[in-house]
């Protein structure tokens, strides 16, 4: 955090003044352990199998925070007895289809309900369908059977604590390298700070998403904070750093493939054929809970879009959105760019020749488009890649002959317009335009504004239907200046929603009507410009209010700063506790009060019991905090909305260098995967070849730049500071592959090869894995062939396989070999690595491993029969004679 | 005007050098114990005061790669990797792990060799001898003072278990007896009535003088420039009641500017404050004002010895002795003349 986050790092720093223990969990040592209490180390990628340890000690010391876990979680939800876990069968759980590598959820589902859980698994995976509940839980049904004993052997108490009772400090010192005296100081350290008077926070940072097990890393940080009851409650919560600015927003509002505005997914052909059964697929009837009124959402977004064009008799012009008809994602995208099955790209603020993995691929897929318009501060690596990057020197990309026509437009950065950053706490805050733009840099909204103006201006007078999309949207912004800058306040005015007769702006998205009376673009942000004022540009200082400070800009929903506050209470509305008093019921004034806005109906009182034929919010209990969820619980099971699992297993990385030690099924059996020849991935066990690449490398930021580059690695004041490419190794490793400090060193996979300058140090440390020494490296991801200061794009080393839920890549974390000096250059850097590839046996097909319970793999891939035995040829001996000669060069 | 004596009360150098009645002394308080190694101090000094690049040399000194102070790095962020305990760590960061014996040494001295270009002169020399560089990384041995730690925390050649990576943002210490200021015949060089020592752009010649009198190797001279430059404390932003850019920028208050009296009010209590937590390395530096400079204007909270963050141990203001040494030379001459006379007048005529 301190790398990555400085400027939020000051508040742990402030905490830790105040007394705070801090502990950080990393691969390496970095500046943030410099000012930790204890900095644990940890094998890439085993994260669920340490917080599994830790759900383990809590279930098995009974250390949970009973009441809150009783009342407020699905602890006591008693579940199908189809159920069957990963301890029963090898590591996977029931309902795994092995043709499509998907689950039927049927039996993950809530005693009696096990019809519920039916869906089409492949179908959203390919719709990345987890990104839905951003905002909301998946359907479950409000009537389920409890034990609030937790004594029935199929409650989710006791199902959990079965899953996790072979996460043993042993197992976790075995599988994560964590030595279990560390294990137990965090352990110890997390339950005794969460209690009614004190609460911990987990804070993680993007590379925690970057995995094939992203979203089940987050749910085992959820599982314990719900079980230490520091879920709604101050000072509590699982914090979430994004990668830059308003990433939060632009999920809120998303750059998203299979979503739209709000959460509500973007409609898929079969699934959705009609505007009722979008809506009913969103509201999920008979559930409980604000999501209830999806319907109201849905038709205030499109009258955003089509304004007088939408009406009811033409279902809101429904049928203008476009339809997913599967995997649209980025990488699906890249991939059909190589095809030549995608003709044009818009490239806003993105660099994937750098910042995205495998960037072969990506350079590879733009080199294939008819035309590319790239939008950047500066001259990016994506879009200069057809005459200087890596493949024009291998001979891969040929100059002359790249059909791609490229068009650079010069953007106008942050400072140069008005506008809004979202950030983690969903709080919206505007900024003010402080300087004029140079040149021709422009706005994003002013280049869409006018390229949409433009389109609509070319198609006017069309009779064709599929131009009535365009050509009935509502286009009609003011604009100011010379430039003709559209104004942003007017759209965030729009976002926020209005009466359309008086144009009266909405102050809560509880005033919107499925009717057309009401139009709204986006509905969790209503209320940003409730009373007509724009409440994202407040800045009253925080010595003239509360702690809580609501009139510092303004959090979705509804101004909360803190969601499902209601849990800072007891059952019966009192605070938990005096110090962490928050939010708790004032029976005089029949009200909920506290210095925040409370997540809950202002006047439900906790007593409040509905109806049993009650849906939506009146369904909901006085003590059900977790308004979003259609049961009204946090969920330390999930029966439905992910797709690898209602529990979180460890499952070992695509590649990795050990078996899994806890169950024979190695990796995760859902993820995504693209299995081609261009996407090899390196061998694990139980195959073969996984020699060749012996060690675990991660990558992330520095402090000193930013994603993948262009904003830092471009101004001299930034680049100075961290001015080349390096790989960080620890001294163990220096000594093994004969390294020395600040020579030159590569790095090779299946997909590439780049080169570093090395810094050994004492920050990273071996660690010891399954009886074996696992040695690991850290990269910056930062570098590219452009700017001030330059270096290969550590992203070239990765393949592309991604979480099933999100569609997120693992590109934290991968096997690769490394060797002193500098690569091969030229056409042999090609010849570099289809040896190491053939000593891997890795000719690019990859299929799902499923095991069975002795651990011997029950499906192998059929086109690769006669795959030779390689293991353990690449570790001592060097990469054949053939390529290592004229094409070395020398080391500096 | 050489000021030769060590005051026995605190001086205020401003009222010294001639302003009536001026502002209280202000400074900075570095804290070492909350850096972070962000560097924002760098980059914020650079902005405002539109100091040049200082070159993009990998320098292999941990995350430093700046160098030292220089004419176009008024402030320096030093990043020091040590096998030894931080004191307010719980257990020891790689403790369990199947490590082997520290490098840290090994890449100070490889860091230390390194001559980076700064476009200043002399800018960042490369050590003579790097030993000394990898002895203070190692941390137990410097200077041969007996080390600190318990018995068997520190010895196990093994495999390291302990280590620490200690950051801070060094700057002009602005001193109350500045030796710059003495040296510079041309007036550029000024004590400002906060009590801060300014180099004026427009009248420095160039001379260097001050580059050798500085004890800290703080001022040096721009190449192709020639001029002297340094920390000016933000004395623009000072006068309009601004805080200095560093300082502003610092996101956890390690730079912290403020009346001189407070901050050695709160650096003491900080100090204490770290004792009490464990942190027993813990300690200021700059801030007394019966040192060899007479105090800082820019004082420190340090976390071990000064050496180890390449910062002298006791310095002394290099014109101190100018005074006597005068006085000897000018009693030399006279003795010697006298001598002469003697010799002359006792002769027989």
């Amino acid at each position: 955090m301190a790398e990555a986050h400085p400027v939020g790092f000051q508040w742990v720093m402030e905490a830790k003044r105040r007394g705070a223990k801090v502990f950080h969990v990393d691969p390496r040592f970095t500046r943030t352990s410099a000012l930790a209490d204890a900095y644990v180390p940890i094998r890439a990628g085993t994260d669920i199998a340490f917080l599994g340890g830790i759900v383990r000690y809590i279930l098995e010391n009974e250390l949970d925070f009973r009441e809150y876990v009783v009342a407020y979680t699905n602890a006591a939800t008693i579940v199908s007895d189809e159920f069957r876990d990963t301890e029963d069968l090898d590591g996977l759980f029931s309902g795994y289809d092995p043709d499509r590598t998907s689950y039927d959820r049927g039996s993950w589902q809530y005693a009696g309900h096990e019809d519920d859980g039916h869906n089409d698994t492949a179908t959203e995976r390919e719709g990345a369908a987890g990104l839905q509940h951003e905002s909301h839980g998946p359907p479950v049904s409000a009537r389920a059977q409890r034990d609030e004993t937790l004594q029935h052997p199929r409650c989710v108490y006791q199902i959990l604590k079965r899953h996790y009772a072979r996460y043993t400090p042993e197992m976790v010192e075995r599988v994560c390298g964590v030595p279990r005296e560390k294990f137990e100081e965090v352990a110890q350290a997390w339950v005794a700070n969460s209690n009614r008077d004190r609460t911990t926070m987990l804070v993680y940072s993007v590379g925690w998403t970057q995995h094939t097990v992203g979203v089940q890393y987050i749910r085992t940080g959820a599982i314990i904070q719900l079980l230490l009851g520091n879920v709604g409650r101050p000072g509590g919560g699982i914090l979430a750093l994004r990668g830059h600015a308003s990433i939060q927003g632009s999920t809120d509002i998303p750059t998203l493939f299979n979503l739209l505005p709000g959460y509500l997914p973007m409609p898929h052909h079969a699934q959705h054929p009609t505007f009722d059964k979008w809506c009913q697929g969103i509201r999920h009837p008979g559930q409980k809970g604000f999501w209830d009124n999806a319907r109201a959402y849905a038709v205030n977004l499109l009258k955003a879009y089509w304004g007088a064009a939408a009406t009811p008799e033409n279902d809101f012009c429904y049928d203008y959105l476009p339809r997913m008809s599967g995997d649209h994602g980025t990488y699906q995208t890249v991939f059909d760019m190589i095809d030549g099955k995608v003709k044009g790209y818009f490239l806003l603020g993105q660099n994937p020749a750098v910042g995205s993995a495998h960037g072969r691929a990506q350079r590879l897929g733009m080199a294939n488009l008819d035309w590319l318009v790239v939008r950047d501060l500066f001259l990016v690596e994506s879009a200069t890649f057809w005459k200087d990057s890596r493949e024009v020197e291998t001979g891969e990309i040929a100059p002359e002959r790249c059909r791609t026509e490229v068009f650079f437009l010069p953007a106008a950065s942050y400072v140069e317009k008005p506008g809004t950053f979202t950030q983690t706490q969903r709080l919206l805050q505007w900024r003010e335009k402080a300087v004029q733009a140079p040149g021709d840099c422009r706005s994003e909204l002013w280049f869409f504004y006018h390229l949409g103006r433009i389109i609509r201006a070319k198609l006017a007078g069309s009779t064709r239907p599929r131009d009535r999309a365009l050509l009935d949207l509502t286009w009609d912004y003011p604009t100011e200046g010379p430039h003709a800058e559209p104004d942003a306040e007017a759209v965030l005015r729009e976002i926020n929603g209005y009466e359309v007769a008086t144009r009266r702006p909405l102050n809560s998205y509880t005033e919107m009507k499925d009717d057309g009376s009401t139009l709204g673009g986006c509905w969790i942000y209503t209320g940003v410009f409730a009373d007509g004022v724009n409440q994202a540009a407040r800045r009253k200082p925080g010595g003239e209010q509360n702690w809580v400070a609501a009139e510092w800009g303004w959090a979705w929903p509804l101004n909360r700063r803190l969601l499902y506050n209601r849990a800072s209470a007891d059952p019966e509305g009192r605070p938990w506790s005096e110090r962490k008093r928050y939010v708790w019921w004032d029976a005089d004034r029949g009200e909920w009060t506290g210095p925040d806005v409370p997540d809950f109906e202002k006047t439900k009182p906790p007593s409040y019991r509905p109806d049993p034929d009650a849906t939506g919010v009146a369904a909901l209990a006085g003590d059900d905090p977790f308004v979003m969820q259609g049961d009204g619980k946090g969920w330390l099971f999930a029966p439905s909305g992910i797709l690898d699992g209602p529990l979180p297993t460890h499952y070992e990385p695509v590649e990795s260098p050990v078996r899994n030690p806890l169950y024979g099924q190695q990796a995760n059996p859902t993820r995504r995967t693209y299995d081609r020849p261009d996407n090899p991935t390196n061998p694990s066990p139980p195959e073969v070849g996984t020699g060749v690449f012996p060690y675990v490398f991660t990558v992330s930021r520095l402090t000193e730049h930013h994603t993948a580059g262009a904003m830092s690695r471009n101004v001299r004041y930034l680049a100075e500071l961290q001015p080349e490419m390096f790989v960080e190794v620890g001294p163990e490793l220096a000594v093994e592959r004969e390294l020395t400090h600040l020579g030159w060193a590569h790095l090779v996979t299946c997909r590439g090869v780049i080169e570093a300058r090395v810094m050994v140090t004492d920050r990273l440390s071996p660690l010891r894995v399954d009886g074996r020494i696992i040695h690991q490296l850290w990269l910056p991801y930062h570098f590219g062939n452009a700017g001030l200061v330059r270096g290969e794009p550590a992203n070239d080393l990765f393949g592309v396989t991604l979480d099933p839920n999100v569609l997120i890549q693992e590109s934290k974390v991968g096997t690769c070999d490394i060797r002193a000096g500098r690569r091969p250059t030229g056409p042999g850097l090609l010849d570099y690595l289809a040896d190491y590839r053939w000593r891997a046996g890795a000719d690019g097909h990859y299929p799902t491993v499923v095991t069975d319970a002795r651990g011997e793999a029950v499906r192998t891939d059929p086109r690769r029969p006669g795959r030779t035995p390689v293991d353990g040829c690449g570790a001592g001996q060097g990469p054949g004679g053939r390529h290592t000669g004229d094409d070395t060069k020398p080391e500096a | 005007m050489v000021e030769t004596r060590r005051p026995a009360a605190p001086v205020n150098p401003a009222e010294q050098a001639g302003h009536l009645d001026p502002p209280p002394r202000m400074g900075f308080f570095t804290d070492t114990s909350l850096c972070i190694g962000c560097k924002a101090c760098e980059v914020a000094c650079k902005e405002w005061n539109l100091v040049p690049e200082s070159g993009l040399d990998l320098l292999g000194m941990s995350y430093d790669n700046t160098g030292a102070l220089t004419a176009n790095s008024w402030r320096h962020v030093a990043f020091v990797e040590q096998p030894r305990p931080a004191g307010w760590q719980s257990s020891a960061p790689l403790a369990g792990t199947p490590s082997g014996p520290p490098i840290a040494p090994v890449t100070a001295e490889a860091g230390g060799v390194i001559g980076p270009d700064q476009g200043t002169s002399p800018g960042v020399p490369p050590a003579p001898e790097p030993g000394p560089a990898g002895r203070m990384a190692q941390g137990t041995q410097f200077l041969g003072m007996p080390g600190t730690d318990l018995p068997g925390r520190e010895g196990d050649l093994d495999g390291r278990t302990d280590l620490r990576w200690l950051m801070m943002s060094d700057v002009c210490k602005h001193c109350t007896h500045a030796a710059c200021l003495d040296v510079c015949p041309t007036g550029s060089l000024f004590r400002t009535e906060f009590g801060t020592v300014v180099v004026q752009e427009d009248i420095c010649n160039g001379c260097g003088y001050c580059v050798p009198a500085c004890p800290f190797g703080v001022i040096d001279q721009r190449s192709g420039d020639g001029r002297a430059w340094k920390c000016t404390l933000c004395y623009d932003r000072m006068t309009a009641g601004r805080m200095p850019a560093c300082a502003q920028a610092c996101p956890t208050e390690s730079i912290q500017y403020g009346e001189l009296d407070e901050l050695r009010e709160r650096a003491r209590a900080r100090v204490e404050r770290l004792h009490a937590d464990g942190v027993a390395e813990a300690r200021l530096y700059g801030h007394d004002p019966d040192d060899g400079v007479g105090g800082d204007g820019a004082f420190f909270l340090l976390l071990d010895e000064p050496e180890v963050y390449g910062l002298p141990p006791d310095p002394v203001v290099t014109t101190r002795d100018l005074p006597r040494m005068w006085r000897r030379a000018g009693l030399a001459a006279l003795t010697m003349t006298a001598a002469v006379v003697a010799a002359f007048v006792g002769r027989p005529s």
